[in-house]
């Protein structure tokens, strides 16, 4: 893997397992994952349902813990955290996108980004992050009176807005057709270009994988491939 | 077992803290329901039966001397098929290490055979041999309040004689279910006590002989009775005959009819109140419960169940959990039942037995209510959701339309942030169900203040009663009405402060088509110690030439206004008839009466200065030796001491009072927690998802517990006032529901009833939220973004 650039690392993974216990079976998801993640970089994890990639994306955003192995942010050790550091971890760090947009039906576009503003340190207006995603005309608008593509929108302005220094997207575009699909993509490809966001994209959706930086496809568990695209395509040039 | 009766356990124990919160509401609407029902049908199937087997009278008539002749002519009237003559006496009694005065009623039974009416039947010891001297029967109620049993000895003094007593027999009678002195406003076991002798040894102590003074009759089928207590009265009134009457006025009848009665509206009024809101609240809860199911729903659909079958399968499972709270509030209802029922056969009703009866009915009665709450709850929902296309019913519900809110549109939403403005969009975006909530928790509210209100209600009357109006120390009662000069003697008696007289007659008296039997009493227009008072229980004077009369008899019973011509029929003497004018109307919580200055009663009688009894102030510690000095007088009949009738008040209908208030207080806070905490793990299930993405987007517990407990605490303190306020009305209807000629209760709510309404209901809050917030702790901040619902 060669770096024209060399970048600074936002995460490092060592030796990661995961098991689930399900009654009495034990179910692996992780089997042992070494990772780096720098800053600026677009990645997308790809792998079939079970690869264990929304369970490699959920450690590195704090909302489980590894079985095993130790996982750093920066200089922080986030392996042995306690709930609240983890809880201000996704507070001043993460920013998430979820499939189901997961946006607060009676806030507006603003207000959704303002209940996360409110809480960071230094985050941008609400109104800039709703703009780098095309909605500065619908600030005013309800979840309930926004397209499903807007939504999702929302939500990218909502992650933006705290300015992470991460943002994890689980299926952004899972629940949005094609041409849909494409506009939040360009809105996160925006973002991570302009604020230069490390940001983690999953997708079991091969024809994504040409927007990345690096693409990582998990399979049972393990890494099974890193491939850094020599060229990647813009977004708008993506279809399925 | 089908898959979906599987279902349907899982789904139980899964929600079983709500389902046990369901049926915490079920439970104490049933279990008022029945207790109340049990208790009555109980005391009136045991009246009913106890009246039957021990004969009691249809007429009585009381007179002052009648040869024993007379009592033919009685037989003679058309309609009576038994007639029994008595010998009656007041007397005085004493009662070995007991210094407080007793007054009794000693009673003659036949010395051949047992009585023909009004049966006594006796509990320990035997009856009274032929032609004894010295045996008596007690009542049960003063044979245990002084521990006497066959064999101890007491003395009465009768006419004036001491006479030694020997205690043969205790006994239960129909006529003294419910005993109570002459004068006193609340029985005392202790100071008052009803005996029976021999007829022979009665009339010869108090010069009866071959005659009589008290008669009961019993009447064949279909007899006119007041034609009887006409002809009767025609008969007996040259024998000095105070007006027969009829089974409904005898005393311990009618004040058993009364308390009857009143409980028939305890029983049906409460349960319908509690049971009332227990059934909107079941209907609110498993609505809201049910249409959190819709997802399930849309997959049964989509498996193929028909709506029958999904509605059937929803309906059992509520229908388990109304089963679960019926089951508990029966069992519950009739343990209390049982309880109540001995309360009253301890402190008031003196039955030999009790036939306990909880009827199906009223069970059945309990189920159909809660199940038809429980179901049409469960329909309406269950339909909504299974009217949609199961592909839509399984994808997420649309998010709901929200805007903002009144308070941001008039300009005040820069002081609220984010959360706060979800709080107050979720609460005004579904009006209704924040409307139903806090009403829920609104009518817990005023439940407990139901619950709990009789017993300010009732310190209230005792204070108006006894520290207003009637405030003297004691009541003194003459054997037959005695000079005013009679007075200068008590008041000369060591220890008496101040001593007014009374004259009371019986009478009967009219207005239009409305007639009572009361007493009149007549009273001093300056008096200090028994004062009568307006209707903001003010102390007015009694004017002169007139009556005043208690509220409840004026408005309710003869309907007459101050100015109207009331005619008087005295029971006593030259039985007068007179009309005399009605010049006020006075506040009295307890029992009726009609009042009038001392002097125009005199005038009224024909009479001098003359008085029946007296009223007494005295000297703190000075009254065990004024006790004994005027039992020692011969005229004295009766003392009733205010502060000992307050004290056996408290230790008998007080201690009946304090039950039902703790069993009330129970039920109505089972249904309080029941309500808020299903409102609240109701609201924790609709809008777990919205918090955990919250969780995930790094708000801490503490600030998603702020939206959720916030909205639930936003709805509480608005529920309180509500609360209050329901509160109050249903008092109201209870208190108008509750009038009767033995007392009314005063609508006084205290600050402590009110106070214990809301602190139940912010106590439950605070425990649901709690509860919440432990679960809040657990949500799965992973799950949430995976699934839609």
């Amino acid at each position: 893997m060669a770096m024209t650039v060399p970048a600074e690392t936002v995460f490092r993974a060592r030796g990661l397992t995961k098991t689930y216990r399900m009654g009495e079976v034990e179910v692996p998801a992780l089997r042992g994952i070494d990772l780096e993640l720098y800053r600026g970089e677009l990645v997308v994890l790809l792998g079939p349902s079970g690869s264990g990639k929304s369970t490699l994306l959920n450690i590195l955003g704090g909302l489980d813990v590894p079985t095993s192995g130790e996982v750093h942010y920066l200089d922080h050790e986030l392996t042995g955290a306690t709930e609240a550091e983890l809880t201000r971890f996704r507070r001043e760090h993460v920013g998430f996108v979820f499939q189901f947009y997961n946006l607060i039906p009676s806030l507006t576009a603003r207000e959704n980004v303002s209940a996360v503003t409110e809480i960071a340190s230094s985050p941008m207006r609400p109104e800039d992050a709703l703009r780098r995603v095309d909605l500065g005309s619908r600030l005013d608008h309800f979840p309930a009176q926004l397209s499903g593509g807007e939504q999702q929108r929302v939500a990218i302005a909502r992650a933006i807005a705290k300015n992470p220094a991460v943002l994890l997207c689980d299926e952004p575009t899972g629940a949005l057709d094609s041409a849909t699909g494409v506009v939040v993509l360009e809105a996160l490809e925006r973002v991570n270009r302009d604020l230069g966001t490390l940001t983690v994209l999953i997708t079991h959706n091969v024809g994504i994988a040409d927007m990345a930086d690096r693409v990582i496809r998990l399979s049972d568990g393990h890494i099974a491939e890193i491939r850094a695209n020599a060229a990647k395509k813009p977004a708008h040039e993506l279809s399925w | 077992m089908r898959a979906l009766d599987r279902k349907l356990l899982r789904d139980l124990w899964h929600l079983r803290g709500q389902v046990l919160a369901i049926a915490a509401v079920i439970m104490g609407g049933v279990a008022t329901l029945v207790m109340s029902l049990s208790t009555y049908d109980s005391l009136v199937v045991t009246r009913d039966r106890f009246y039957a087997e021990y004969r009691f009278a249809d007429v009585f008539a009381r007179l002052k001397r009648a040869p024993e002749p007379v009592a033919d002519r009685l037989r003679a009237i058309a309609g009576v098929e038994r007639l029994e003559t008595r010998v009656t006496a007041g007397v005085k009694l004493e009662v070995p290490g007991f210094t407080d005065p007793i007054t009794g009623l000693l009673l003659s039974v036949p010395d051949s055979g047992a009585p023909l009416q009004n049966a006594l039947h006796l509990k320990r010891g035997r009856m009274v041999q032929p032609y004894s001297s010295d045996e008596v029967v007690l009542a049960d109620s003063f044979a245990d309040a002084h521990r006497l049993e066959p064999g101890d000895r007491l003395a009465a003094i009768i006419n004036g004689k001491h006479k030694a007593l020997t205690v043969v027999g205790v006994a239960v009678s129909p006529e003294y279910v419910y005993q109570i002195a002459p004068g006193a406003m609340f029985p005392d076991f202790k100071r008052y006590g009803v005996l029976w002798t021999g007829r022979h040894a009665l009339a010869a102590a108090y010069d009866m002989q071959g005659a009589f003074n008290d008669v009961t009759l019993a009447l064949a089928r279909g007899a006119e009775v007041q034609d009887v207590i006409d002809r009767v009265d025609a008969i007996l009134g040259s024998y000095g005959g105070t007006g027969s009457y009829a089974r409904k006025d005898q005393f311990s009848n009618r004040f058993l009819s009364e308390e009857l009665k009143q409980l028939q509206t305890t029983a049906t009024l409460f349960p319908a109140i509690f049971l009332g809101v227990a059934a909107f609240l079941l209907n609110v809860v498993v609505s809201r419960l049910i249409a959190l199911q819709r997802e399930q729903i849309a997959i049964l659909k989509a498996f193929g169940y028909s709506h029958v079958a999904i509605v059937w399968h929803y309906v059992k499972l509520v229908l388990l959990v109304v089963l679960l709270g019926v089951a508990a509030g029966a069992a519950l209802g009739a343990w209390f039942g049982q309880g109540l029922s001995n309360v009253y056969m301890e402190t008031t009703f003196r039955f030999p037995y009790l036939d306990f009866r909880l009827q199906a009915g009223v069970v059945l009665v309990a189920l159909a209510i809660s199940g038809a709450a429980a179901v049409s709850g469960t329909l309406f929902a269950v339909l909504r959701a299974a009217r949609l296309a199961p592909a839509e019913g399984m994808r997420p519900e649309t998010p709901t339309v929200y805007r903002a809110t009144f308070v941001e549109r008039i300009g005040l939403q820069r002081w609220f942030a984010a959360p706060s403005r979800m709080i107050l969009r979720h609460v005004e975006r579904r009006p209704i169900k924040s409307l139903l909530t806090v009403l829920g928790i609104a009518c817990a509210c005023a439940l407990m203040m139901v619950g709990n209100y009789q017993k300010g209600a009732i310190d209230f009357m005792v204070d108006v009663q006894f520290r207003q109006a009637a405030r003297e120390d004691l009541a003194v009662t003459f054997i037959e009405p005695t000079s005013g000069a009679a007075l200068n003697e008590l008041a000369a008696l060591p220890g008496v402060q101040h001593v007014e007289g009374f004259r009371d007659v019986a009478a009967i008296l009219r207005f239009r088509n409305h007639h009572h039997r009361s007493a009149v009493y007549g009273i001093q227009p300056e008096g200090r110690l028994h004062r009568s008072l307006d209707r903001s229980l003010q102390p007015v004077h009694v004017p002169a030439g007139g009556v005043v009369l208690t509220d409840h008899l004026a408005d309710n019973i003869l309907h007459v206004k101050p100015g109207d011509l009331l005619t008087v029929e005295v029971l006593e003497g030259n039985r007068r008839v007179v009309q005399v004018p009605v010049l006020g109307i006075t506040r009295q919580f307890l029992g009726v009466s009609a009042y009038m200055q001392q002097e125009s009663l005199n005038a009224l009688l024909r009479e001098g200065d003359v008085v029946s009894g007296a009223y007494l102030a005295v000297d703190p510690g000075a009254e065990q030796n004024l006790y004994a000095a005027l039992h020692a007088r011969p005229r004295v009949l009766g003392m009733v001491a205010n502060a000992s009738a307050i004290q056996s008040f408290y230790a008998t209908i007080g201690e009946f009072v304090l039950f039902y208030n703790l069993v009330a207080t129970v039920l109505a806070g089972s249904i309080g927690f029941g309500v808020v905490y299903n409102s609240a793990r109701i609201a924790l299930s609709e809008r777990g998802r919205e918090l955990a993405s919250l969780r995930v987007l790094g708000f801490t517990r503490g600030e998603i517990a702020y939206i959720l407990l916030g909205e639930l605490a936003l709805l509480t303190l608005a529920a309180v006032p509500v609360g209050l306020l329901a509160g109050i009305g249903l008092v109201g209807i209870l208190v108008l529901a509750f009038e009767s000629d033995l007392y009314r209760l005063p609508l006084v709510l205290t600050p402590d009833n009110m106070a214990l309404g809301a602190t139940v209901v912010i106590v439950s809050a605070l425990i649901s939220g709690l509860m919440l917030w432990h679960r809040l702790g657990k949500l799965d901040l992973v799950a949430v973004l995976k699934t839609r619902e």
